[in-house]
């Protein structure tokens, strides 16, 4: 048994014998030639060939993966009718009297090494594509047929690395997982391998002259782990978990797209929270209904300054766009307490969670929460957008808030800047908020109910305090009462009542929360489903 | 011959997907046109120059068109720009 640590593509587990491909590297002889056109009308012909045979991969990768990723088949195209690419092979084989296979070798090799000295990772990723391109011209020009994938037994896929052609190529059928030494998260093979839904696992420091063909193994994408000769005991687990997994699969499978409604008949609106743009892919594959929590700190946190409007503008709109209509709430900036940022200066403090954080700096500091308004209402010309108050704990502080929001509305109507001003709600994270639900209903579109913060301030446990772990109680009757009364102040004014903390994806609440009348439920991606189930299965 | 400053907004800089649509878009027209970085100008309908450049997100680029139909050309540009990158 031995076992090689990588970096995980994509989570998934998986157990059969391997296949190594090895030796691939072309063997190219240089060779004198007398006649340079005929050689040159070699490279145009092999050229209609290889880009009829990218036609036919973009087709398959388009029925498989979807354009955007099918796209990379376009590029490859494109990258054939290059005018410095051809016209350094052609110069190669009129000028030093080279074979054309020659000449494409060294032309691709010179470009690829122009893309992999680049210090930019997703640019130093294209040198395979190049890669990839000369060596489908120099095999049509050897007359040398594509490996067929199509004859083997299901297999993992061992190798030093994959072209994006390769990976489309294989028959998803035949693939239990790819696993290579080189290669990044961010290669083409990389992402198309998330896309088919197999197991994937790059940077394997593997020597693949000791992997023989038919060895077994265990992939663990969860742990970024192949076990070459596995143990019993670890093939047995292994089995185990695939069948877990499976029944996952299927279950997710039933769920998708179907409404989340009651035996009875209440729609509950089932969202997600994210931290960043690059999650929007799990909302989506997870088929929740919305955001309900946008945390916008990832704008602010890891870097050296202020994000510019434009910067944040950018960020929403993509995060509408690509939500196509259904509803993403941002929370505006929680900055203070456990997330620390250098350049906002804010100061130690004896008690950060209790301290200046969140919309305290936002009325204190205005024209910082401005600019995040000012992208925000005009994000919110391009899809259903909502924004979202943190740690509000008056009448008044809503007050102050929209005052600020008249002032910003006012500047983009001077500049005639397109805008919306969205629904707008708040967070109900302090007891204050609590008991004054019923004003603040009047006041705003919707509750969100932050538990984890109202939990910390309602039963006076410091969340970050690990000698507290069994007086953090989120199941304490007060935490309960209290969001039912803020369900009630909601719906006395026709505004709905939601929850984003950890406990709206309680399994063991959401039978109390949806018979409390709650609204709306937003969770991590990864609990969508197992929440939309639960529903499926109560009456309200 | 016309031109305009862009800056990049695209997450990845001129990547692979958005300089082959370009190279497209590049190639309807007479015009030259030319993308210059800094010290450095490529020709547009070149690919593999382009994406060689390195352009990233947050980079100022200069657009230039010369040619007969340099008017149109630039516009097409500017509102390629503004809608993929």
């Amino acid at each position: 048994m031995k076992t090689y640590k990588g970096k995980s593509v994509y989570k998934g587990i998986t157990m059969g014998n391997v296949i190594v491909l090895k030796d691939r590297e072309l063997q190219v002889k240089r060779c004198r030639i007398e006649d340079a056109a005929a050689e040159a009308a070699r490279v145009e012909e092999a050229g209609k060939e290889a880009k009829l045979q990218l036609q036919k991969l973009y087709d398959k990768a388009l029925k498989e993966v979807g354009e955007a990723n099918a796209a990379i088949f376009e590029v490859h195209q494109m990258m054939l009718e290059d005018e410095d690419y051809l016209e350094s092979i052609h110069k190669m084989i009129q000028t030093e009297l080279v074979n054309a296979e020659y000449a494409v070798a060294v032309t691709g090799d010179n470009f690829s090494e122009m893309f992999a000295s680049m210090d930019d990772g997703y640019m130093k990723e294209r040198a395979a594509d190049v890669k990839d391109i000369s060596n489908r011209l120099v095999k049509i020009l050897q007359g040398q047929e594509e490996v067929d994938f199509s004859a083997i037994n299901p297999s993992v896929i061992v190798a030093e690395d994959l072209s994006p052609s390769e990976t489309v190529q294989m028959d998803k059928e035949k693939i239990l997982a790819f696993v290579t030494v080189h290669g990044s998260t961010n290669s083409h093979t990389a992402i198309l391998a998330r896309m088919m839904n197999i197991p994937a696992l790059v940077g394997v420091p593997m020597d693949l002259q000791e992997i023989h063909s038919g060895t077994k193994a265990v992939v663990d994408g969860f742990a970024g782990e192949i076990t070459f000769d596995p143990s019993e005991g670890l093939c047995g687990q292994t089995q185990k978990r695939m069948e877990d997994e499976k029944e996952k699969a299927q279950l997710l499978q039933t769920l998708k797209g179907i409404q989340t409604i009651t035996l009875d008949g209440k729609k509950i609106h089932l969202y997600a929270n994210i931290a960043s743009v690059g999650d929007v892919g799990y909302v989506l594959e997870n088929d929740a209904e919305g955001i309900g929590l946008f945390r916008s700190e990832f704008l602010y946190l890891g870097r050296n300054d202020f994000p510019t409007e434009e910067e944040q503008f950018q960020a929403y709109k993509q995060v509408a766009q690509m939500m196509a209509g259904k509803k993403v709430i941002i929370r505006t900036l929680d900055i203070g307490a456990d997330k620390q940022v250098d350049y906002f200066n804010l100061g130690q403090e004896d008690n950060p969670a209790m301290g200046y954080r969140a919309i305290r700096i936002c009325l204190k500091q205005p024209e910082i929460f401005k600019t995040q308004l000012r992208a925000l209402l005009r994000a919110a010309a391009f899809g259903n957008l909502s924004i979202m108050y943190p740690m509000i704990t008056s009448v008044e502080e809503v007050q102050q808030v929209y005052v600020i929001v008249k002032e910003v509305q006012e500047e983009l109507d001077a500049f005639q800047i397109p805008y919306k001003i969205p629904e707008q709600g708040i967070m109900i994270e302090t007891p204050a908020a609590v008991m004054v639900s019923d004003e603040l209903a009047e006041l705003v579109d919707f509750f969100s109910i932050g538990t984890n913060d109202l939990t910390q301030y309602t039963l006076a446990v410091d969340r970050q305090n690990a000698r507290l772990d069994d007086f953090y109680n989120p199941h304490h009757k007060a935490i309960l009462k209290m969001i039912q009364m803020v369900v009630d102040n909601a719906h006395k004014c026709g505004k709905w009542a939601g929850i984003c903390g950890e406990l709206g994806a309680d399994l063991e609440l959401t039978e109390a929360f949806v018979k409390m009348g709650i609204d709306e439920l937003s969770v991590a991606p990864s609990m969508v489903l197992k929440i939309r189930k639960r529903i499926c299965e109560i009456k309200a | 011959m016309k031109s305009f400053e862009y800056v990049i907004k695209d997450e990845l800089g001129i990547h692979a997907r958005p300089a082959g649509m370009l190279v497209k878009e590049v190639k309807k027209f007479e015009s030259k046109i030319t993308i210059q970085k800094g010290g450095k100008i490529v020709e547009a309908s070149k690919l593999m120059a382009l994406m060689g450049m390195g352009v990233k997100c947050g980079d100022r680029i200069t657009i230039t068109a010369e040619g007969a139909d340099e008017d149109a050309a630039i516009e097409q540009m500017e509102a390629f720009m503004k809608n993929n990158l």
